[in-house]
């Protein structure tokens, strides 16, 4: 084997030339695929890291996947209920306490309860459509997302009690209002109190800072008119993964939908994979290109090295020890070309790290590229190219093996 | 002195449009230490034969034994084996590898065959080109040799493995009547003092009188084996 090595070395060291062309021709491809795979997976990576940590893990609410079973159903055999009247309101999560502590002995991360109600914010004339929920201020920053975005004040201020009220920058913004003014809070009952803004936050996300408000969970009782109700259970995992298995054990054991951020997520998820299989048929594809370099480089070797070929067989080389020279040169070359792709890949993935952008147009801010390091990458595109690199010497190399040595020493007497 | 190559009714026909008959129910006996001359016209199958006894060719029909050994019966593998192991070619052309040096060439079958260590085999080669007189162009390419010394190097090669048979086809076609001669006496000393057995296809009639036995061929039959000086000329019939 050291032998046909060496051989495959001399052949491929006498082209220089051609040999670099085709070596670079790789390790663009490398460097390209990397670069691309690096920036794609941190987009994911970004994309989903937002989804889990804007979003609770799992999110209880106070409805139920079927309608529920009418009491003559469970009774009799066969009965036939009709002219139902839905219920003008949803009573929220019956019996909370019980149901958050229960919850409190197996979940394995944390939790908060909120009464979410929708209504309107007033101030000087403006007016906001916001979510305004109710929550407790001492579990809530386990569970929020906004907890680390405040620009003043914090939760915390909900605990002193009064009627105060946290919002988004946006929303303060688009009433005119600022820390420490007074809006008035509508509700979709038609009640309405006056709170105090003691908290402002900026999450980045236009829907959140726009639309939402906290406030105490006793207040928004008393505005929605639900006293004592809650009707949302945000819980999140030490590990997000976990979150359908809890959510299908809550579902089962308290009768409320409970939905996983999998499942909230479930068509983006499933674009993301599609965005994957584009990606690696790019990557695929451009060293397919790299590959017909090599295709080239392999095919000029083996015609001018017919001569050598039939002397070799001569020798006592056989067809095997023929295909095995060629294919190893290909594979040299893309080998080289690899770890020049490495190299490549590396430094244009650093260079990107670099760049700093500032976008607000989508109501997203990004200051960076959103970058994945992954050893995986490199493999990947080392795996492509070097499997399109034997294919490529391959093809050439089993012609070459197969030819007659007797017809080439004619042809060169 | 035991047989070495036996063929009987070999034949070989290319399969082309109109197929062409190279050689034709040749039969024939060469034995151990034998230096055998083929002779006959431009066309009439010598390199065929050389081909087929060198295992580089399949015959259509007849069969070919080495040793007594049928080699029909061996696969691709088999063939290359003993290729490698019993068989020298040196053909009209050196047909050196260019890029290795006349050493790594003489080396290159020995690595093959991987029975010597690396030094083994650097000293065997050194030694088989210096007693070819090629002491001083171990490290030379063959674009670096005359004529004459690139196919000494190839009588170098053909040897390196210590094979009973050498087949050369017109090794002295592309020299000069004093490379010719050296390279002449360079076989004949293969065997008649290292007991090789030697088959060459020659147009030199005077080469192939010195020879212990001459082949004749014509239109690929084999037409006359003399073991004496008076030989058929090359294109008609015996003379003398």
């Amino acid at each position: 084997m050291r032998l046909i090595f060496d051989i495959a070395l001399t052949h491929i060291s006498g082209r220089g030339r051609q040999t670099i062309v085709a070596m670079l021709g790789v390790a663009v491809g490398v460097g390209f695929s990397i670069a691309m795979a690096a920036l794609m997976q941190g987009g994911q990576d970004d994309f989903v890291r937002q989804l889990v940590d804007t979003m609770p893990h799992v999110q209880v609410t106070d409805e139920q996947r079927k309608a529920r079973r009418q009491p003559a159903e469970d009774l009799f055999d066969a009965a036939a209920v009709s002219g139902l009247r839905p219920r003008d309101d949803r009573r929220g999560i019956i019996n909370p306490t019980a149901a958050l502590s229960w919850l409190d002995g197996w979940i394995p991360g944390r939790f908060a309860a909120t009464l979410k109600a929708q209504g309107v914010i007033r101030y000087s004339g403006q007016e906001v459509g916001a979510a305004v929920i109710g929550i407790d201020p001492q579990a809530e920053p386990r569970v929020s997302p906004i907890i680390g975005d405040f620009k003043a004040g914090s939760f915390a201020a909900l605990a002193a009690g009064g009627n105060n009220i946290v919002i988004g920058d946006t929303m303060a913004s688009r009433l005119g209002a600022k820390l420490g003014d007074t809006i008035t809070a509508v509700s979709s009952e038609g009640l309405s109190r006056r709170f105090k803004i003691v908290g402002l936050f900026h999450t980045g996300t236009t829907a959140r800072d726009e639309g939402e408000a906290y406030v105490l969970q006793k207040n928004a009782q008393i505005l929605s008119a639900r006293p004592n109700a809650i009707n949302e259970i945000n819980i999140k995992l030490d590990d997000p993964n976990v979150a359908p298995a809890v959510a299908r054990r809550i579902e089962a054991d308290l009768g409320y939908k409970a939905v996983a951020w999998q499942e909230a997520n479930e068509s983006i998820l499933e674009a993301l994979v599609v965005r994957n299989v584009i990606m690696y048929t790019v990557v695929a594809a451009i060293m397919l290109v790299a590959g017909f370099g090599i295709f080239n480089i392999i095919s000029t070797i083996t015609h001018e090295k017919a001569r050598d070929i039939a002397i070799m067989k001569s020798l006592g080389f056989t067809e095997a020890d023929m295909r095995i020279l060629f294919v190893l040169e290909g594979v040299a070359i893309a080998t080289a070309g690899t770890l020049l792709g490495w190299a490549l890949g590396f430094a244009m993935i650093y260079a990107l790290s670099l760049v700093r952008f500032e976008l607000a147009a989508t109501g997203q801010e990004m200051t960076r590229l959103p970058i994945a390091w992954s050893m995986l990458h490199y493999l990947i595109a080392a795996a492509f190219a070097l499997g399109s690199a034997a294919v490529a010497g391959y093809l050439p190399a089993r012609r070459a093996a197969r030819s007659n040595p007797v017809d080439i020493i004619r042809g060169a007497t | 002195m035991s047989t070495l190559i036996e063929t009987r009714d070999l034949t070989r026909i290319l399969q082309e449009t109109v197929p062409v008959t190279l050689v034709k129910d040749i039969s024939l006996k060469i034995d151990e230490r034998e230096f055998v001359a083929v002779t006959g016209p431009s066309g009439s199958g010598k390199s065929s034969l050389l081909y087929l006894l060198g295992l580089l060719d399949r015959p259509t029909a007849g069969t070919l034994a080495i040793r007594g050994r049928d080699t029909e019966r061996m696969d691709e593998g088999e063939r290359a084996a003993t290729r490698l192991a019993n068989i020298g070619f040196v053909f009209q052309f050196h047909f050196l590898l260019p890029e290795f040096t006349a050493r790594e060439n003489v080396e290159i079958p020995m690595r093959k065959l991987g029975r010597l260590g690396r030094n083994e085999m650097r000293q065997r080669a050194s030694d088989l080109l210096a007693a070819l007189g090629l002491a001083d162009h171990l490290d030379k390419r063959p674009d670096q040799l005359s004529g004459g010394q690139r196919q000494r190097v190839a009588v170098a090669r053909a040897l390196a493995n210590d094979p009973p048979l050498i087949l050369a086809d017109e090794p002295t076609g592309s020299l000069d009547s004093k490379s010719s001669e050296q390279v002449f006496k360079i076989l004949e000393t293969l065997v008649r003092e290292q007991g090789k057995t030697v088959v060459a296809v020659t147009h030199d009639l005077d080469m192939a009188s010195r020879m212990d036995r001459r082949l004749q061929l014509i239109d690929g039959r084999l037409s006359t084996q003399s073991e004496d000086a008076t030989l058929p000329s090359e294109n008609g019939p015996p003379h003398g």
